[in-house]
């Protein structure tokens, strides 16, 4: 064990320090879930980024990366999040598909679609839920009919990310009559093909961070299947694994806000109730838990291990300390904890905002409550 | 950068942990809980045969020198068996600081001799009767005397492994050793402690897994409830981000910076809340049977509780992580930060 950088990844680090002074914008930009004119400046971020071929660091640089390792990609987006860059418009590009295409994608599927993604010229939504199939996505109904070397899409889906603005999304889908796990396949489709409607839905911040998607004899090529008919399941598990475990919510993240939280308790010690100082502490300690617990995964995983279901674990760690935390600001806060950033006595860091957004954390990729059936099954080995 | 075990810290574990599981059995506890034993002669005998004994000892006092790391493990598979003897406080703690004061000391060239220590953050030294010695503090300085020199008196702990006393001395029935790293020995007991409390927790989840599977009720399992495995996968979570904290805390011990103090504050917080944690839900997936002395989850309970609040209360240590927030620089690129850097 040597938790010391090596020089080569100090030297790594001072240059991702000194792009990033150079190039992050000088004023916040707009939510990409606000508007389009906010989904486009972070569109044009992610060009910047790959200009200075920052786009997928992780990703092999035959397809647009960087080929960095997983040491190397926590540095990034240490300093990433240091330098209060913004938030990636691509991120179910960047850290969903793209690891599922690298793993499970021919050739020529990764040369057609990762590139692409990692300029920010396609922009890509997830399609995985349905009214009747949230986390049991063995309930997706939507089908898939084989038509020579095409499919026909039919179906419903909804609460996809992006995808109101977004260009492409990837959903499952299923052969008309199978059941269950069986017949389901992951396909892509462009969000502009004919028969494609999508519907914006506001989230509880007004944000339309949510969209719903109908799909009606939507015709696409077989060559957007990821892996084998059918094997869509199985993809899926793997892509979830991604999403629950390293790629999702970097620790960086949260080291980032409990800092912040840590100067806004110092700016308002003298008022706020003197308990909440152990909730400060608390979050600090949480994230760096995290991160140790990630740059722990990180190093078994470059010695040859494999991503297990301990990712559950890590989502629901990350999910509750993010409610924790947003919730120790506004308690610190008191009254003005409600004001919106419009208000002339807006805190300067929109905590009530970020609150919002956390309690979203337990919900999304896989709620908790089945992130618990997973440990308790998988890990524990509890009867089903 | 590399976040893993060796090969040798995973073999000592592992020769540990099948030590531990041969002679500290459900029978072994049950025996010695009857006879109102806090040693049993045979399994310590065996525990010293291992070497483990020696593992932090430095090799100028006959020891085998390794760090902070191996001997962790080592602790954390003697929280597994909830480990009655003292090896932690003497092998882990005691030890090492009378080697650092006198490495020719005769008591340490005999490996079986457990040595007792009264720290100035403890009121109550464990298992000062049985032991060869006991170091004793005073000013900084570091005094050694023998049970029979001390007036001891006993005070009960709820645990019925641990053997408390408070201590009366006098420096002229003592041998003066000098001054005495106190604060190295502190920070080794807690972390040894967090370390031990890991084993704790992951026993008290086993113990209500191997329940859950085998009890049933409305005709079905316990363990296939969705409310009890979720117990279970919560204390399970507590655990797995308590891990980490231990081991980069037993790695970085050693630079003894503002940073060091406060992960190992942060592992000895969060272990012995897994630990805590953890006891309580698997009470609660045992029922009734849970809340009896004869299912052995309360031995974890009470030893988690009496490792919580010696070695630094959770307030003593929770501010030790302040003033490393509020002293040093935070945020994403300080997580492996060193105060030296910071000058």
């Amino acid at each position: 064990m040597d938790l010391t950088y090596t020089p080569e990844q100090q030297a790594f680090r001072a240059e991702v320090r000194a792009w990033l002074e150079a190039h992050v914008p000088s004023a916040p930009l707009e939510h990409f879930d606000a508007t389009r004119e906010g989904f486009e400046a972070h569109r044009q971020w992610e060009k910047t980024l790959k200009s200075g071929d920052w786009g997928m660091v992780t990703w092999p640089r035959e397809y647009g990366g960087r080929g960095l390792d997983l040491i190397q990609w926590l540095i990034f987006e240490e300093e990433y999040y240091r330098a209060g860059a913004p938030g990636r418009v691509n991120q179910n590009g960047i850290f969903l598909l793209g690891p599922t295409l690298i793993e499970f994608g021919t050739h020529e599927q990764k040369q057609r679609f990762l590139p692409k993604m990692a300029s920010g010229e396609e922009i890509w939504a997830q399609a995985w839920s349905e009214p009747q199939a949230g986390s049991d996505l063995a309930g997706v109904r939507a089908t898939a009919t084989r038509d020579g070397d095409d499919y026909i899409l039919n179906g419903h889906k909804i609460w996809s990310s992006r995808a109101v603005f977004a260009d492409w999304a990837f959903g499952l889908f299923r052969e008309p009559g199978s059941e269950r796990h069986k017949g389901m396949s992951l396909i892509f489709f462009p969000l502009d093909a004919p028969g494609v409607t999508v519907n914006a839905i506001k989230k509880i911040n007004g944000h339309v961070g949510f969209a719903e998607i109908f799909l009606e004899n939507v015709r696409v090529p077989a060559f957007n299947r990821l892996g084998d008919e059918g094997q869509g399941w199985h993809i899926c598990m793997a892509t979830a694994g991604f999403e629950r475990g390293l790629m999702l919510r970097s620790p960086a993240r949260y080291q980032v806000a409990a800092k912040k939280l840590a100067a806004l308790w110092q700016a308002h010690k003298e008022t706020a109730d003197p308990a909440l100082e152990a909730d400060v502490v608390r979050a600090h300690m949480n994230a760096d838990a995290y991160a140790l617990n990630i740059y722990q995964t990180a190093s078994r995983l470059m010695a040859g291990a494999k991503i297990g279901p301990e990712a559950s674990t890590n989502k629901i760690f990350w999910s509750e300390l993010d409610i924790h935390l947003t919730q120790t600001a506004l308690s610190i806060l008191g009254p003005q904890a409600e004001l919106t950033h419009e208000a002339p006595d807006a805190s300067p860091v929109d905590w009530i905002d970020d609150y919002i957004f956390a309690l979203a954390g337990p919900i999304y990729a896989g709620s908790n409550e089945i992130q618990r059936n997973i440990i308790a099954e998988r890990m524990l080995g509890l009867p089903r | 950068m590399d976040f893993t075990l060796n090969d040798e810290q995973l073999m000592f574990a592992e020769t540990a942990r099948s030590l531990f599981a041969d002679s500290s059995t459900p029978d072994h506890w049950r025996r010695m809980m009857e006879a109102g034993e806090a040693i049993d002669p045979a399994r310590w005998a065996s525990i010293v045969e291992t070497g483990l004994t020696l593992v932090l000892l430095p090799e100028n006092a006959g020891g085998i020198g390794l760090a902070e790391s191996d001997f962790a493990l080592i602790a954390q598979e003697a929280g597994y068996v909830v480990l009655p003897e003292p090896l932690v406080e003497s092998a882990g703690v005691a030890a090492p600081t009378l080697a650092a004061l006198a490495p020719d000391h005769p008591l340490l060239a005999d490996p079986a001799a457990t040595i007792a220590i009264a720290h100035p953050a403890n009121p109550y030294v464990a298992n000062a009767d049985s032991a060869a010695a006991i170091l004793l503090h005073q000013e900084g300085e570091a005094f050694l005397a023998t049970p029979d020199q001390v007036t001891l008196t006993a005070q009960p702990s709820i645990d019925p492994f641990r053997r408390l006393f408070t201590v009366e001395w006098s420096p002229q029935n003592a041998t003066a050793l000098g001054k005495a790293d106190w604060d190295l020995a502190f920070d080794r007991a807690s972390l040894f402690n967090a370390a031990f409390g890991l084993g704790l927790a992951q026993r008290a989840v086993d113990l209500a897994v191997d329940y859950a599977k085998e009890r049933q009720q409305f005709g079905k399992p316990i363990g296939s409830y969705q409310a009890v495995k979720h117990h279970l996968a919560s204390a399970q979570v507590t655990i797995e981000f308590a891990k980490p904290v231990v081991a980069a805390a037993a790695a970085e011990i050693g630079t003894r910076d503002v940073q060091a103090r406060a992960r190992v504050s942060h592992a000895k917080i969060v272990a012995l809340e897994a630990a805590d944690k953890a006891a309580r839900a698997s009470i609660q997936v045992h029922g009734a049977m849970g809340y009896s002395w004869e299912v052995d989850v309360h031995l974890f309970l009470k030893r988690a509780l009496a490792l919580t609040q010696s070695w630094g209360t959770p307030a003593y240590h929770r501010a030790r992580i302040a003033t490393r927030i509020f002293t040093q620089p935070m945020g994403p690129d300080q997580t492996f930060a060193r105060e030296a850097d910071n000058a």
